[in-house]
């Protein structure tokens, strides 16, 4: 809308609109960006909303579970012989029958929803701290530090390459033998197996990011380097690193199933999670096919969701997809 | 080229080394050390002893780290504690089996892969890029195992269509060569034979595919639609080449160096992949050898696999970088 007001007044305008506009850009950062077209994204909706459903059934399902988790209750009734091959199916009572302990299933799955959240969140924390600060100091060194800094790099990233070198499986097996089966194995197993991932990620989009002009500009105005690396370089480069995580934590609980398929798993089967309960159902899979398909189906659709919202996350967060 | 090959398999060295310092720093910290390692839980204190005492546990480390390298590089690997034969004995006869698996699973990945995550690409939006995206994730999604279980249930135990376990039919009596069935079969024109290897193959083989495959199908797919936006391809259009030209010039012959790479990385995955799928099938193959042997707690066996797949991931990377050469060869150059 422009009121006519001469030549001087049209000056005006405009400059008002480049001042908008100038405004404007300034104000919708990477994530702002990136969250807008997230929105727009129905994968990534339909990610959000199963693990929006995940983790409130995780974290509030417990409390309002119909029986507990580890009480035999099918066997107490008689129902459950699991001997003979009985094991009563889904029923009005217990919505997905019992399993060969004669425990409620449903009850299994809800509060085994909380331990595999648990078991991928911890997991895939341990693999991005420990590879973030690996990654972190390779890549502060890479891209700022000389002689010296090239040498830290590559001795750490040799290390890493190492571990990448060693099929995911077979070095989550290796430390589970060193520190014997239990759930906090698991973790650390799964969440080393991706230290290797983070640390190449975090480094490579931190060489990415020194190159810029920022970096250089910091540099010309005599800004110290590690306040560099800290304050410009590091933030800039979190993007791939938090979507990785996304998409680390569904291997995550993936692994950790394969786990407790190898046995390597929380020897305490009464903790029900879903990985164990899959494992656990293989001798019953001829009378009882449910009972590996509800935790498998768990998994499958969790997993999913964490993948479906991660991708659409690396797409949002692509530089080259943005206006 | 020449001094490309001679300079990579120079920086194999520092890796290999750096493996082998691991390896022996996890063989000494394991639960009660390498004499459980050798003789299970059940040794007296006497024979943990004396098997201290044979293995040098006494010496100075550096001693001990020399004489466990040269043990590895004459691939003395051990006994295992559970069926007390040599391991690398053990393996060799198992490795046959593991291998023919592990391949099926590559053919059925890469045979299946790029062709459906070009035509994916090309058909950009339509029905057939969303099934092969949509179940692409869910490959990636499903546990291995109980994918296994599922095949097996579905066209083994119920339609019968395939063999439940095993790596053959016993009753063929094949006669046994190189003790890779197929080529067995092949060799001694025993066709009968062959044919039922590869019958017992297909089932485990689409298993073991199924990740491979599905990150494949997403790798070529979105190789392809990058390169289709690029300038050449449209340079190469308008100057009136035929579209199979450009499609196997031009296209193709770029948008394969991401999947070639991805190939190579995931052969470590395929390898501890057949840890489960052979379990699930009985395929006598390394796999279900060394699934047993976690729960046997058969260490040496465990290190042996260990070894052997790092040593295997390393070369399939390296004729990786090769074949990558040999492909772009701008890599050659740098």
């Amino acid at each position: 809308m422009t009121v006519n007001l001469g030549r001087k007044g049209e000056k005006i305008d405009r400059l008002a609109e480049l001042a908008a506009v100038r405004d404007d850009e300034r104000g919708v950062s990477l994530w702002q960006e990136a969250f807008r077209r997230l929105r727009r994204n129905p994968a990534a909706i339909v990610g959000a909303v199963i693990l929006v459903i995940f983790v409130l059934v995780a974290l509030v399902g417990p409390f309002f579970v119909p029986y507990g988790p580890t009480d035999s209750i099918g066997i107490r009734e008689g129902l459950v012989r699991s001997g003979q091959g009985i094991i009563p199916g889904p029923s009005g009572e217990h919505w997905l029958g019992f399993d060969h302990q004669g425990r409620d299933v449903f009850s299994r799955m809800v509060v085994g929803a909380r331990q595999t959240l648990l078991v991928g969140v911890v997991s895939t924390l341990i693999g991005l701290a420990v590879g973030a600060v690996i990654g972190g100091v390779a890549g502060a060194a890479a891209g700022l530090g000389g002689r010296w800094g090239r040498w830290i790099d590559s001795t750490l990233m040799r290390f890493v390459d190492m571990l990448l070198a060693l099929p995911s499986l077979l070095l989550a097996v290796s430390i589970a033998a060193l520190l014997g089966a239990s759930l906090t194995t698991v973790m650390i197993a799964v969440g080393v197996v991706s230290v290797p991932v983070f640390a190449r990620l975090l480094r490579g989009s931190m060489i990415a990011q020194s190159n810029s002009d920022y970096v250089l500009a910091a540099t010309s105005l005599g800004v110290r380097k590690s306040k560099i690396a800290l304050t410009h370089v590091v933030p800039n480069s979190l993007a791939p690193v938090i979507v990785q995580a996304t998409l680390t934590l569904a291997t995550a609980i993936i692994e950790a199933a394969a786990l407790s398929f190898l046995g390597l798993g929380n020897p305490d089967s009464r903790v029900p999670e879903w990985g164990v309960m899959l494992a656990d159902a293989q001798p019953y899979l001829g009378i009882r096919p449910g009972l590996a398909i509800y935790p498998a189906v768990g998994i499958i659709i969790t997993a999913l969701g964490f993948t479906l919202l991660g991708e659409a996350m690396r797409e949002a967060l692509d530089p080259k997809l943005r206006k | 080229m020449f001094r490309f090959i001679v300079r990579r398999l120079l920086q194999l060295i520092p890796t290999l080394f750096g493996l082998s310092i691991l390896l022996f720093i996890w063989l000494r910290r394991l639960p009660g050390g390498p004499e459980t390692a050798i003789l299970g839980e059940r040794g007296t204190p006497e024979m943990r002893a004396e098997i201290r005492r044979n293995l040098g546990l006494d010496e100075p480390i550096l001693v001990q780290y020399g004489r466990f390298v040269r043990r590895m590089l004459q691939l003395d690997l051990g006994t295992s504690t559970s069926t007390k034969r040599a391991v690398t004995t053990e393996f060799l006869e198992r490795f046959p089996g593991t291998v023919e698996l592990t391949v099926t699973g590559m053919i059925i990945a890469i045979g299946v892969g790029i062709p459906l995550g070009y035509l994916a690409a090309r058909k950009r939006g339509r029905m057939l890029d969303h099934l092969s995206v949509g179940g692409s994730l869910i490959g990636i999604c499903i546990p291995v195992f109980f994918l296994a279980y599922v095949l097996k249930a579905i066209f083994a135990e119920n339609l019968g269509w395939f063999p439940a376990s095993g790596r053959q039919d016993p009753t063929i009596g094949a006669t046994r060569v190189t003790n890779f069935f197929v080529l067995d079969g092949l060799m001694t024109r025993e066709w009968d034979a062959a044919a039922d290897a590869v019958w017992h193959l297909v089932l485990p083989g689409l298993a073991l595919a199924s990740i491979p495959l599905a990150i494949i199908v997403r790798i070529t797919r979105a190789s392809v639609l990058e390169v289709l936006n690029e300038d050449f391809v449209r340079t190469a259009e308008a100057k009136g080449l035929t579209e199979n030209t450009v499609r196997r010039r031009h296209v193709l012959r770029n948008a394969m160096l991401p999947v070639v790479t991805s190939i190579g990385l995931l052969t470590g995955g395929l390898l501890s992949g057949a840890v489960l799928t052979e379990t699930v099938f009985a395929f006598s193959g390394i796999g279900a050898f060394v699934a047993d042997s976690i729960s046997q707690r058969d260490y040496p066996v465990l290190m042996g696999f260990i070894l052997i797949i790092a040593v295997v991931y390393v070369l399939v990377n390296l004729i990786v970088d090769l074949s990558y050469s040999l492909i772009d060869p701008r890599v050659r150059v740098r």
